[in-house]
């Protein structure tokens, strides 16, 4: 994937690439740090549809949502011999009942056989997580099972 | 009343109009240079009320403003992006110097104002105003356009044509003939050189003399040693505000961002000043008999600004959409165009009529750039379509 970088004199720094659908996305990164999200419009890719100005945190919550899709692409890809397994991320939502407390006390693994490889949290990864790590809201589980497995844990996790 | 309460209240009064005029220009989303122009004009001789009191203080404080301007205009740049820049699209920076300087010295002489008026008014209607350019590209979310580092590249170079042009015009309006003339432009360019030579190589040192973690300190230093090395150039007749830009390319990286946010209240005080002393030495009497000559002027370096950045995005390998943005981009006139009138009007070397001329001139440009910039695109469309229509709607069928 080739990522343009161009100078802005003055302003900052512009990255981007041309996605396979034609449009150019990436960020303009401003002298003061602050980010810039761009999206080219579908008939030109010289111009901007939209630049929308990210905070720091929204910049790492975007992240955090991409990379754990990364996450899933790697795992889907290994997994991909092994019929019948698949690879799903679920977010821990504010009013689910499992929020601030440790991820033991939904037994994922004991009640729906899946399991729960890794969680993004602030783009940070957590790997292998044991039953003592504590969710947050906004936290991304990816989680590893069966189909049916999976909608088991994403219930578990939304209801209880 | 005895004379500093005079003074006190004429400054204090013109100060506050400045800001509910800024107020008001922030609100309807155009730069406030017109409205600072329009303001200077109504306190001027002329003018509705007459302000007598603060001519000295107002000139002085004109001449920090420039100094101030061009300190961050400087600052903004590295001397690796001047480098990049020169190399990129020295081209396209011809052309617009070509192109945009023609229609204000022909003005010039058919109105009678000699070489010295045409060198003037030539780089009136060529330099672009980077300060609105800027500011129109950001507010209308165009930074990430494909076009933009064309349209900014142009005005890199002129900003750098900046550094030798005002030498040149400082030397001849102070009347010291065509040797004189090259000697300056000499010495111009040989400062240049070295300046940017030294802030490419040792910038951070230059960077480290000024540097300070107390704000207070950082400030004083930093005006101090701008004020001194612009005293210091208009010594050596290469104009004051080009040592101030010399000086703000020399620093670097995290001191000139911290410079930048330092200076900027001071710059907006300042600056603003400035332009209400240039309007206050403009009769606005002598406006309505050259008001034609600007809106002619007005129209065609609309056209010439067009035709430069459509030209240069074509280069850049930009479709028609952002060849007309790029150019819409570029009409905008303002601060420096000022500067240099005012450089002008200052050394008396030119007749009053070109304070009229290049302010009216500049309060249309200030206030058309910007809604050009916005608009053009719309107004454009039937004449132009977007070069990757076909592909898209095959695309959206799928």
């Amino acid at each position: 994937m080739h990522v343009e970088e161009t100078e802005l004199p003055g302003l900052g720094v512009r990255k981007d690439f041309m996605t396979a659908s034609g449009r150019r996305i990436g960020v303009v990164v401003h002298r003061d740090g602050t980010t810039e999200f761009i999206l080219s419009t579908w008939d030109d890719p010289d111009t901007c549809q939209a630049s929308i100005p990210l905070t720091s945190q929204e910049t790492t919550t975007l992240a955090q949502l991409l990379g754990g899709q990364l996450i899933v692409n790697q795992l889907t890809e290994e997994h991909r011999d092994v019929p019948g397994i698949v690879t799903r991320q679920f977010s821990i939502l504010h009013e689910s009942p499992f929020r601030d407390r440790p991820m033991g006390t939904a037994s994922i693994r004991t009640r729906s056989g899946v399991s729960i490889v890794a969680i993004m949290r602030e783009g940070e990864v957590i790997p292998s997580p044991g039953p003592d790590v504590v969710l947050h809201a906004s936290d991304l589980l990816v989680a590893v099972g069966t189909l049916e497995g999976l909608d088991k844990a994403a219930e578990i996790l939304r209801k209880g | 009343m005895d004379q500093l309460a005079l003074t006190l209240i004429e400054l204090g009064g013109v100060v506050f109009v400045l800001g509910l005029l800024a107020r008001l220009a922030g609100r309807i989303g155009m730069s406030p240079i017109p409205f600072y122009l329009l303001g200077g004009l109504g306190f001027g001789a002329g003018g509705v009320i007459q302000l007598g009191g603060i001519r000295d203080f107002s000139h002085l404080s004109g001449e920090i403003g420039v100094i101030l301007l061009l300190l961050m205009l400087g600052l903004e740049y590295t001397a690796d992006e001047l480098f990049t820049g020169l190399k990129k699209s020295w081209k396209a920076g011809v052309m617009d110097a070509v192109l945009n300087a023609i229609p204000g010295a022909a003005v010039a002489l058919l109105l009678g104002w000699g070489p010295v008026g045409a060198l003037v008014m030539a780089g009136v209607t060529y330099i672009s105003s980077s300060g609105i350019a800027a500011k129109t590209l950001t507010d209308l979310g165009r930074l990430g356009n494909r076009e933009t580092p064309t349209v900014l590249s142009v005005l890199v170079f002129e900003d750098l044509a900046m550094a030798v042009y005002l030498p040149i015009l400082t030397a001849t309006l102070a009347g010291v003939g065509f040797f004189g003339g090259l000697q300056a432009v000499a010495i111009a360019l040989a400062v240049i050189s070295v300046v940017l030579l030294v802030a490419m190589k040792h910038g951070h040192r230059v960077s480290a003399i000024v540097h300070s973690e107390n704000a207070e300190v950082f400030l004083l230093t930093v005006l101090g040693a701008a004020l001194l090395v612009a005293g210091i150039a208009s010594a050596l007749q290469v104009s004051a505000a080009v040592g101030a830009f010399m000086l703000g390319i020399a620093i670097s990286g995290a001191t000139a961002h911290n410079a930048t946010r330092m200076l900027e209240p001071l710059r907006d005080l300042f600056a603003a000043i400035f332009f209400v002393a240039f309007g206050l030495s403009t009769d606005a009497t002598t406006i309505p008999p050259v008001l034609g000559w600007a809106l002619l002027l007005a129209l065609v370096t609309t056209l010439t600004k067009m035709v430069t950045g459509w030209w240069a995005a074509g280069r850049a390998g930009i479709g028609k959409p952002g060849k007309v943005r790029a150019g819409a981009a570029l009409v905008a006139r303002g601060e420096f165009s000022i500067v240099i009138a005012g450089l002008a009007v200052t050394s008396g070397a030119v007749p009053a009529q070109l304070a009229a001329l290049a302010s009216s001139y500049v309060l249309i440009m200030a206030v058309l750039g910007p809604l050009i910039a916005r608009y053009i695109e719309t107004w454009a469309k039937p004449f132009i379509r977007p070069r990757k229509a076909a592909v898209a709607n095959a695309g959206g069928a799928t």
